[in-house]
């Protein structure tokens, strides 16, 4: 059956630690973090941060590495560019998915809560394992596929029509809000592939250019790789680029139709 | 961590036994059997609020006439075929251990053929008035 229960070694223990706010900070906020470390052999526990506000950059990536570099420097999250285009900072804030560098501090109330991204197998603190889902990725064969030889030394060309049926594909950062905020892909993760990952094969079956369509359609239609979506549109609701992954799914089945 | 000893590659573990080749057709009977459950199911609705009474004779007399005991078996077949495909998903959403997960399958089937059986002899005895007092 789905696992409706943590196992007892991922419950969180209530031995997590507060770290108060510095003296004579006006406008604080507490962020509570998740932390766990494969060193320690200890349970998962919540570490409180109460922060001085005026001190500190808008967003929760700032607030993340204000902690991590004047309170606390054992905590781990993964972060790189700071403005939504990397991916790396994806994480659970405040009950739902989205990158901590684009999420402002004051439109969140009352204690911030961060956990790693659901149903991921955790490498430390808010560092999830992204190793199945960059298989998964890898599987879809997410490069441009051709019989048909290049133009001697020169690019394929694409009408502009065709360029703009890869808007609201093109830009998706593979972050993995959307994929771990799935019931489906929380339940059947293994062998469903998720709204990530059927968005970007979507867009190489959407590429004027690409010749491996009956192909990429054969290798998705399965009853678990493709079909365990139930249009929850979860994915939809936290992508972080306002994309929406379920409407690239429903084209693949749209598509489906079209050739059975 | 758990990562570091898995013996098959992400790839190959992604990959599995391959595609199925199969769901279109599942997903699209699903959504014709739900477009057939709403139409026939308003008929339904409809019709035993027309009726002058629910009495046993007034509601046989409707059933016995063939205007009415065809969409009647339509809609028993839309409806079990509807709940056969919708049970399955939910199976397959929940249940994932492969033993359990087939045999719920399994009686599932036996489930459907059994109140398709029943539901479909019983309207055709009504409809073609076969009946024994």
């Amino acid at each position: 059956m789905a696992k409706l229960t943590l196992p007892a070694n991922s419950r969180i223990s209530s031995s997590g630690k507060t770290y108060p706010a510095p003296a004579g900070a006006k406008r604080t906020r507490t962020f509570k973090i998740y932390r766990w470390s494969p060193d320690d052999g200890q349970n998962p526990r919540f570490d409180r941060y109460t922060i001085d506000l005026d001190d500190c950059g808008p967003m929760v990536l700032d607030a993340l590495i204000k902690i991590k570099g004047e309170v606390d420097p054992t905590l781990t999250f993964r972060r790189s560019c700071r403005e939504g285009i990397c991916g790396s900072c994806a994480m659970n804030i405040d009950g739902s998915n989205t990158l901590a560098c684009t999420m402002a501090i004051e439109d969140i109330r009352g204690e911030v809560t961060i956990t790693p991204l659901p149903h991921m197998e955790v490498v430390k603190d808010l560092v999830p394992d992204m190793t199945h889902f960059y298989a998964q990725y890898a599987s879809i064969k997410p490069w441009l596929q051709t019989s048909t030889p290049a133009p001697n030394m020169k690019e394929r060309l694409q009408a502009p029509e065709d360029r703009a049926k890869l808007d609201g594909l093109y830009e998706c950062i593979l972050c993995a809000c959307c994929s771990t905020s799935c019931p489906s892909y929380w339940w059947n993760g293994d062998r469903f592939l998720g709204p990530a990952i059927l968005l970007q094969a979507y867009r190489w079956l959407a590429d004027s250019r690409d010749e491996a369509t009956g192909e990429r359609l054969d290798a998705l239609e399965d009853p678990f790789r493709l079909y365990r979506c139930h249009t929850i549109m979860n994915c939809a609701t936290v992508c972080p680029k306002g994309l929406n992954p379920a409407k690239a799914i429903a084209e693949i089945k749209k598509m489906m139709l079209e050739r059975a | 961590m758990a990562t570091q000893f898995r013996s098959a590659s992400g790839l190959k573990r992604v990959r599995g036994l391959g595609s199925a080749h199969a769901g279109a057709h599942h997903w699209w009977v699903q959504r014709l059997t739900a477009a057939g459950n709403l139409l026939l199911g308003a008929w339904f609705v409809a019709s035993l609020i027309f009726l002058p009474d629910l009495g046993r004779t007034t509601v046989l007399q409707w059933l016995a006439a063939p205007v009415n005991a065809i969409p009647m078996l339509l809609f028993v077949l839309s409806t079990v075929w509807h709940m056969r495909l919708g049970v399955q998903v939910m199976v397959e959403d929940y249940v994932a251990a492969p033993s359990s997960r087939r045999l719920l399958l399994l009686l599932l089937d036996v489930y459907a053929v059994a109140v398709a059986a029943i539901s479909l002899f019983a309207i055709l005895k009504i409809a073609l008035g076969v009946t024994n007092g």
